[in-house]
């Protein structure tokens, strides 16, 4: 493989896990615009351990991803008291916090930027984000992700059939800051160079674009969304300058069309042919 | 045995005192009405015992223990289960998805992020179980806010049996409903009751409520003015005057 082509598989799959983590809490009925500031301190705490105490990527990624987890449990407790769109503009300025830190974080480089990290290879990338998948594809036929469906249906409903609705949704934010960690440190490893600039809002608004383009109710959703947000503007150089525009076109016409994202259950189920079984 | 017994509630929202010195009790097995006319109280009456509004005053206790301030995913746990007065199921979900989202887990969280197929068997036993009883397996992979009203109300009944409740808490069962489903649902609350299940329900519908229930309480202004037997209710002449009209006698 090229290594353009290479360079951009290597960004769909870290894109792919970044849609994910946005999945994540969206099935429980949140949306977080604050998820690249998970990303942050997952690509930071990862390099910092490979980089500084020569631990291995794997295990830098675990501690990283547990340690935003435990962040994003405890940011998931006082989001609980907001809804919609308070909630969206409060993990904004999560994610907006987190960059400013990392800015006045002299250890780390601040504004300059944090280097020496390992080139990570590609199918490294996609094991971690394939492995992910596997896990969400397997939790999305469990009880507990009925549970987060039942939350994001209606909240005052699945409390009143005996669901804890406060850990649901706290852990749902735990989990979906892991997996956004991950893509936090791949990117890292990728790129062996991170500043705080790489963990702003616009990225935070590619991982939920990621998601919605692609389908927000199926998890292959995302690895669609994720795929045509970095291929299409790819595919549209012959445009030119215009290629943005025209990519932003493309976007609303989907949009326009499929309501739902590209991939919906019913077409997910024809696809699989579980609908023909059902 | 007492399933459930409330002692001495009091509810006020500001102003507004909604219950006062509230105190009722379902026996085991029995089937226990709560009327009264609109605003009396009813459903603030179960939303206090379900934990979604705090009693201000009194006690609240299952099966003698005391849960009012227990928050309300842990009063259903234990063995309360309701159904709504407009009827709330998920919008998402199928009817089978119904049927096994308000289950007891068993197993801790292991077994609940595994899919349902490779470890619960009980689980799915119980609502396979739960589609017989109520006629619904002809429904099964449909999605259950696109069925027919009577279907959904049997759906939100099924799903709260799921739960394996002590206690049943139907609000208004019948509302909206013909004469036929109204039979039909009598009959199942029949039943479930021989199965030993004890039901508390607020209905608006006399001929329904009568027929059924054991024991009824009336309730007015957040008041209990009247309790007994349905024949008893029947000629208290404080509740014909407050609730049923003269007519009614």
């Amino acid at each position: 493989m090229s290594t353009y082509y290479a360079g951009l598989f290597a960004d769909i799959g870290i894109l792919f896990l970044g849609a994910m983590s946005v999945y994540i809490i969206l099935a429980t009925g949140q949306l977080s615009l604050g998820n690249a500031g998970f990303m942050g301190i997952g690509a930071y705490l990862a390099s910092y351990l490979t980089v500084e105490w020569h631990w291995p990527l794997t295990a830098a990624l675990i501690v990283a991803a547990l340690a935003a987890a435990l962040i994003g449990v405890i940011v998931g407790f006082p989001a609980l008291r907001l809804k919609g769109i308070y909630l969206a503009i409060a993990t904004l300025g999560f994610g907006e916090m987190v960059r400013s830190f990392l800015l006045n974080f002299d250890r780390m480089g601040g504004s300059g930027g944090f280097h020496g990290m390992k080139h990570v290879s590609l199918e490294t990338i996609w094991l971690w984000a394939g492995g992910i998948f596997v896990l969400i594809v397997l939790l999305e036929r469990s009880r507990l992700w009925l549970e987060m469906r039942a939350v994001h249906d209606d909240e005052i409903a699945a409390n009143l059939v005996g669901l804890n609705t406060t850990a649901t949704k706290v852990g749902a934010f735990g989990f979906g800051a892991a997996v956004a960690a991950v893509s936090g440190g791949l990117f890292a490893h990728h790129y062996v160079y991170i500043e705080p600039a790489n963990f702003g809002f616009e990225r935070s608004i590619d991982f939920v674009l990621a998601v919605i383009l692609g389908g927000s109710t199926v998890g292959p959703g995302a690895l669609i969304g994720a795929g045509l947000l970095v291929l299409l503007p790819e595919w549209l150089r012959v445009l030119a300058d215009w290629r943005l525009a025209a990519f932003g076109v493309l976007l609303v016409l989907v949009l326009l069309t499929r309501r739902q994202g590209i991939l919906d259950k019913p077409l997910l189920n024809r696809l699989t042919f579980r609908g023909m079984r059902a | 045995m007492t399933v459930l017994a409330l002692n001495g509630v009091g509810k006020r929202f500001g102003g507004i005192q909604a219950l006062t010195d509230v105190s009722l009790a379902v026996p085991e097995g029995r089937i226990v009405g709560v009327i009264g006319p609109n605003g009396a109280g009813k459903t603030t009456l179960f939303n206090v015992i379900t934990g979604a509004y705090r009693a201000s005053t009194g006690d609240v206790l299952l099966a003698g223990s005391d849960i009012t301030q227990w928050p309300s995913h842990r009063i259903m746990r234990s063995g309360i289960a309701r159904t709504f007065q407009n009827i709330r199921l998920f919008a998402s979900m199928t009817v089978w998805e119904h049927l096994l989202v308000a289950q007891p887990r068993t197993g801790g969280l292991w077994r609940s992020v595994l899919p349902i197929g490779w470890t619960d068997a009980e689980a799915r036993k119980r609502a396979e179980d739960a589609l017989v009883f109520f006629g619904l397996e002809r429904y099964r992979n449909v999605i259950a806010r696109t069925l027919p009203y009577g279907i959904q109300r049997k759906v939100e009944m099924a799903r709260a049996l799921t739960a394996q409740p002590k206690l049943l808490l139907l609000d208004e069962p019948v509302a909206g409903m013909n004469a036929e489903e109204a039979d039909d649902l009598r009959a199942l609350f029949h039943r479930l009751n021989e199965r030993g299940l004890s039901i508390l329900l607020i209905e608006h519908d006399m001929p329904f409520v009568m027929s059924l229930c054991h024991h009824l309480y009336v309730l007015n202004f957040g008041v209990l003015i009247g309790e007994g037997t349905p024949e008893v209710v029947r000629n208290d002449p404080v509740v014909l005057d407050a609730y049923l009209g003269t007519e009614a006698a």
